[in-house]
């Protein structure tokens, strides 16, 4: 009697596994576990065996049923996902058309992007972003700045001037006199962001760590010189700022913007409102600072150089300090012999220029959307 | 500066290569900006030659057929060199190139057939050396053109003679960027003490020391400087018995390395010893300076006068002006006259050498439009000390190259020599502004190769400056300057500063800006930069009336061109320009941004002259999406340029409403105020067509809004308001209204009415036409209720809806079906 529940139980296995439709699946719940068919018929007549049979051929006859009865189900259930599935594989979409509706993709000027790219990097460094006015004193632009009265910026061939009915500006100092008075009244485009060294100072107090951030002016016109341009000065003021610390500060500037493996150099120069004054150079990405490209061809960014000037910089002149007056609003103040920083300039079009390869200046203001687009 | 590096070796010389040179100068503050090869690129294959035999040519009158012996070394005996040049003769010395030899200009000399003879080289013109510019006939090597000057070589060459070795025809030449603040490094022997102090190479003695001149009254000529404020220091010194003529080849070849023309020896005297020196000179023939007398003086304002070139110059008096007796010869330190020019049968030259106040000189040369070699020197301020200098090398050429005599004595009028400053360094202060110590040894070591003097002191060294570095090193700290370029401030450790209490972080403002813009951006905007300067025509092409305020622009007094003569007083010009620009090359499909200052003039009396705000603009023109396969774009239009400035505000949490305005640029039916509050922001409208058109744009809108009054109306930080747990009820109202009645007041009408429980009113649907009749619109409101401590039914809402449809009802409004 096991023998043949056994021979019941792998018939029906193997039916249940070929079965192709629930149809057929329900004619095999009827074959094996309706109530005409054989199992249950037998489990119905186990009261009516040896006693010491009853146990086994209901223990085997029950568990067979179970068993048929969860594989029925199971295999049910696999044929309707499959249905399903067949149905959903039919409700086909070319997934290569695009999506709808589209859209728009903007994207900020390349010039915002490297601004923000290096104001984060120095926010990163402690600095903080202060900006001031492009229209400018002669004062915060030029004198402040430890530049002398007949120093050649000042031409009008040099300095754009604002034309101001108001004012009896004197065109330019005469040599040997004291600038008039009034020459401190004239209002230019500022030609660099270095006013606003001055403007921070007189606004807060040491230790000072700023950024500033702008729009700047000079009367070029050319593919390497636009009337407008844009710097990021950065100062740092405090008891004991070095020369070194300047070139640290550059050096991780100069691998955040153009990788890991940069170095810097630093040139002596000169600038007025530095003492002493550098150039700083840093070493071509183009080339890894060697000067010359894997197939011996001479590196075309830097020209062989190995090298590529990015700013100019130094340590704060002294004669700064005292063009910052001390008041409530800074106090202690900015004492030459207590405080010494740094500042650099650096232009935001050339590191753009340097970084993207953009070959002409004049493209960042021109707007041509396929410009704009590729940043 | 060119500095021809031959030249320079002469004083300083390095066992280094000029790529090293470059490095050195460049590491400490003199920038090689370039090196050029001047003459020769390969001294190979150019030799001395003699002239054994001249014949003429066969068959071409101007040829002739030289046979010319190139020394032993050749092996083959003499060389037949047919030359073209008139003066070439039997028992000359000459310079030959032989085949394979490579011109200046790169050409490589071949064996060549010359109307049927062959010809093994060629002989030389000076100018085919670039050491001159004679090329009428060939260079001729006696005794006299290679006997003077610092290369003496004594007698005639052999044939064979590497030509090198008696004719300067190859150097490399540096380029330098000399900063403004070393007009001590406008001379060759300048840059040589850079170079000493750069290197540790032995420098010569100062070139000047023996000086061939003697000192004391001058007879025969006289000099009255009636301005010594311009004119620190004029000396002169008269030569006898000149002989005009060409410079010997060694200095016509320095002046043509340096990038001078050779003119005769007398004026290449004066330009080599400035290029030497620094210091320019100017001689004059002294029997054409009328009454042997000059007169420096300022000029009259509005005086006239014809300079060299045959144009009148109109001066001024802070102009100087050196007179003869019969009136003006020269403007100081700019251009001599053609009256008292050295001439070929000059005999007698008097020597100036002056100083001149510098930026005197530099605004002349900026007003007369006059520069040369001299006036660049003068402008950087060159020092007293200089002018005996330049008197002392000049005086030895003119007996060397001229033949002269030079008279007893030297005019020197108005200067007192100056004592020298002394400047304490302390060891300490170097230190701290480099970071890294320099030792005591070192620093006096550096000093004392830029002819710095350092006595020890207690916390350093008192150091002397150089009267030549008088005007640059003034102070401790441009002594430290010098320590620390030739100590290599390449060779500082990178360290970071101690940023005490110094923590970066952008302003309230400045995140407001970036949000902005990046909210255009995400919209899918593309930023643009434009330019500050505009044209004055940009306000006639707004349509802006002779008195609106945004004609009070501030202007420029020397602005590139006129179309660059103001500073935008809005946006939308360069937004505007963008467009046509785009629309012309790219398609009628615009959506860009910019965000930049505007200026406005305030007045003379305010305390600022001008106003300038950030502001944030918009344009759309055409198509706000690209085409897409399923759906038919936006067009741009004021409800879509309103819906980018909703997303912009909504994002930033601004409370903001507008309100009906017209601006002349504007659509005067469509277009508004944007306000936050009492607060204007700016305005939002479809661009009048005609301004639109002026920019061959279709329909077109636009917004610009001032985003530091955005920043000051967008909340910091924003407090958490809590929602209840219970939904809200949503009900819509549709109602029929005249259509003059602003949505806005509708939607204000209905939130007075609704009550409490009434959380938000929505239009979501208008309609207009024949079922709702003519001059009257149906609004869809979405009507949102809610409480906050139990679900709402409709019949809990039913007498707030009723208190709205009776308000809308005094608003002439009906409801609809
Ligand atoms: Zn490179």
């Amino acid at each position: 009697m096991i023998e043949r529940i056994a021979e019941l139980r792998g018939q029906a296995e193997a039916e249940i596994a070929a079965a192709g439709s629930a149809e057929a699946l329900q004619e095999l719940r009827v074959r094996y576990l309706g109530r005409k068919a054989e199992l249950p018929q037998m489990l119905r007549g186990v009261a009516r065996l040896a006693p010491e049979l009853r146990g086994a051929v209901g223990k085997a006859a029950n568990q067979a049923r179970q068993a048929l009865d969860a594989l029925i189900e199971q295999r049910s259930s696999q044929l309707g996902g499959e249905e399903l599935h067949e149905r959903l594989r039919a409700d086909r979409v070319d997934v290569t058309l695009p999506g709808a509706p589209a859209q728009p993709v903007g994207r900020l000027h390349l010039l915002t992007t490297m601004r923000r790219e290096l104001e984060d990097i120095f926010l990163g460094l402690g600095f903080t972003v202060m900006e001031g006015p492009e229209i400018e004193s002669v004062h915060y632009n030029f004198d402040a700045l430890n530049h002398s009265p007949t120093h050649p910026a000042r031409a009008r061939t040099d300095t754009f001037y604002i034309a101001r009915p108001d004012l009896l500006a004197p065109s330019e100092p005469r040599p040997g006199q004291p600038p008039s008075p009034l020459a401190a009244e004239e209002l230019v485009l500022r030609t660099h962001t270095s006013p606003m060294q001055v403007r921070a100072m007189e606004a807060h107090p040491p230790p000072l760590y700023v950024v500033i951030p702008g729009r700047v002016y000079r009367p070029d016109s050319d593919a390497t010189h636009t009337p407008q341009f844009h710097q990021i000065e950065g100062l740092a003021v405090d008891e004991d700022i070095t020369l070194a610390d300047l070139k640290g500060t550059l050096l991780m500037f100069a691998r955040a913007v153009f990788g890991d493996r940069r170095d810097v150099r630093l040139r002596p120069h000169f600038f007025p409102f530095t003492e002493p004054s550098v150039e700083v150079d840093v070493s071509c990405f183009h080339c890894a600072g060697s000067g010359f490209l894997r197939d011996g061809a001479r590196c075309p960014l830097c020209k062989g150089e190995g090298w590529l000037e990015v700013l100019g910089a130094g340590e704060v002149d002294p004669n700064v300090y005292s063009h910052v007056p001390t008041s409530e609003a800074n106090a202690p103040g900015y004492d030459p012999e207590k405080v010494q920083g740094f500042a650099w300039g650096m232009g935001v079009e050339r590191i753009a220029m340097l970084k993207h390869g953009v070959p002409d200046l004049r493209l960042y203001y021109e707007n041509d959307l396929r410009f704009l687009e590729q940043f | 500066m060119r500095v021809p590096l031959t030249w320079l070796r002469e004083y300083c010389d390095p066992p280094l290569d000029v790529r090293a040179i470059e490095q050195r100068l460049t590491l400490t503050g003199t920038k090689v900006e370039a090196i050029h090869r001047h003459g020769v690129p390969d001294v190979e294959g150019f030799v001395v030659g003699h002239v054994l035999d001249v014949q003429p040519h066969p068959d071409a009158d101007r040829l002739r057929v030289c046979t010319v012996d190139l020394g032993a070394a050749q092996g083959e005996g003499p060389a037949t060199i047919v030359c073209g040049a008139p003066n070439v003769a039997t028992g000359q010395t000459v310079a030959v190139a032989q085949p394979g030899a490579v011109m200046p200009d790169g050409t490589k000399l071949e064996r060549a057939k010359l109307r049927g003879v062959v010809s093994e080289g060629m002989i030389l013109a000076e100018n085919e050396l670039e050491i001159g510019t004679g090329g009428e006939g060939i260079l001729v090597l006696d005794e006299l053109t290679l006997d003077a000057g610092p290369r003496r070589c004594g007698a005639v060459p052999r044939p064979g003679t590497p030509l090198a070795d008696v004719l300067p025809i190859a150097t490399d030449v540096l380029e330098l960027e000399i900063t403004p603040n070393r007009p001590d490094c406008l001379g060759v022997y300048g840059v040589a003490r850079e170079l000493h102090a750069a290197t540790g190479a032995t420098l010569a003695p100062e070139p000047w020391l023996a000086d061939p001149g003697s000192a004391g009254s001058v007879d025969g000529a006289q000099v009255v400087v009636e301005c010594p404020d311009l004119c620190p220091r004029f000396t002169a010194r008269v030569f006898e018995n000149v002989s005009i003529g060409p410079s010997p080849p060694w200095l016509k070849a320095r002046l043509m390395a340096a990038g001078q023309r050779p003119i005769n020896n007398v004026v290449d005297i004066t330009n080599y010893a400035m290029l030497l020196t620094g210091q320019p000179l100017h001689a004059f023939d002294l029997d054409r300076v009328a009454g042997a007398k000059l007169t420096v003086r300022r000029a009259r304002d509005g005086e006239q006068l014809q300079t060299l070139d045959g144009q009148a110059r109109e001066l001024d008096s802070e102009m100087v002006v050196i007179d003869d007796a019969d009136g003006p010869t020269s403007i100081a330190g700019l251009m001599g006259g053609a009256r008292s020019e050295v001439a070929p049968d000059t005999t007698r030259v008097l020597l100036e050498v002056a100083t001149w106040d510098g930026p005197g000189i530099h605004r002349a040369s900026w007003r007369l439009g006059l520069r040369s070699e001299a006036s660049s020197r003068f402008e950087k301020g060159l020092q007293p000390e200089q002018c005996m200098h330049a008197q002392a090398v000049a005086t030895r050429l003119m007996i060397d190259c001229c033949g002269a005599q030079p008279a007893a004595g030297t005019i020197d009028v108005a200067w007192e020599p100056a004592a020298p400053q002394v400047l304490r360094l302390r060891e300490a202060r170097v230190r701290a502004i480099l970071g890294v110590p320099v030792a005591m040894q070192r620093q006096t070591e550096i000093l004392r190769a830029l002819d710095f003097a350092g006595e020890p002191a207690p916390d350093g060294l008192d150091v002397t400056v150089p009267p030549l570095r008088r005007d640059d090193v003034t102070r401790e700290v441009d002594l430290i300057e010098e320590v620390a370029r030739i100590d290599g401030v390449d060779r500082l450790p990178a360290t970071l500063p101690a940023r005490r209490g110094a923590a970066g972080m952008l302003t309230h403002a400045q995140r407001v800006r970036r949000a902005a813009e990046d909210a255009m951006a995400a919209r899918g905007l593309h930023e643009i930069v434009g330019w500050s300067f505009a044209e004055p025509g940009l306000l006639d092409r707004l349509l802006l009336a002779g008195d609106h305020a945004m004609r009070n622009v501030v202007r420029l007094e020397n602005p590139l061109s006129d179309t660059q003569s103001i500073m935008r007083p809005t946006l939308l010009g360069s937004l505007l320009d963008a467009a046509q620009h785009n629309v012309a090359r790219n398609g009628p499909d615009i959506a860009i941004f910019e965000s930049g200052t505007v200026y406005r003039a305030t007045g003379a009396h305010d305390e600022r002259a001008a106003d300038e705000h950030h502001g944030l603009g918009v344009l759309v023109s055409g198509s706000l999406a690209p085409r897409s396969w399923r759906a038919a774009p936006a067009q741009a239009d004021f409800f879509a340029v309103k819906a980018l400035l909703t997303a912009l505000l909504d994002q930033l949490h601004v409370d903001w409403s507008v309100q009906p305005r017209t601006w002349p640029f504007l659509h005067p039916g469509r277009s508004a105020v944007v306000l936050a509050g009492e607060q204007t922001l700016g305005f939002v409208g479809e661009l009048h067509p005609l301004v639109a058109g002026a920019w061959d744009l279709q329909r077109t809108a636009a917004f610009a809004i001032d985003v530091g009054k955005l920043a000051a109306v967008a909340p910091e930080a924003i407090p958490f308001v809590a929602f209840p747990a219970v939904p809200s009820l949503r009900q819509d109202l549709a109602v029929i209204l005249p259509d003059a009645v602003p949505a806005a007041q509708v939607i204000a009408s209905a939130r007075g009415a609704g009550g409490e429980t009434l959380q938000d009113v929505s239009v979501f649907d208008v309609y207009a036409g024949e079922q709702v009749g003519e001059g009257r619109r149906s609004l869809a409101l979405a009507l949102s209720f809610r409480s906050a401590d139990r679900t709402l039914t409709d019949e809990d809402v039913a007498p707030a809806r009723e208190r709205i449809v009776a308000a809308l009802g005094e608003l002439g409004g009906e409801l609809r079906g």
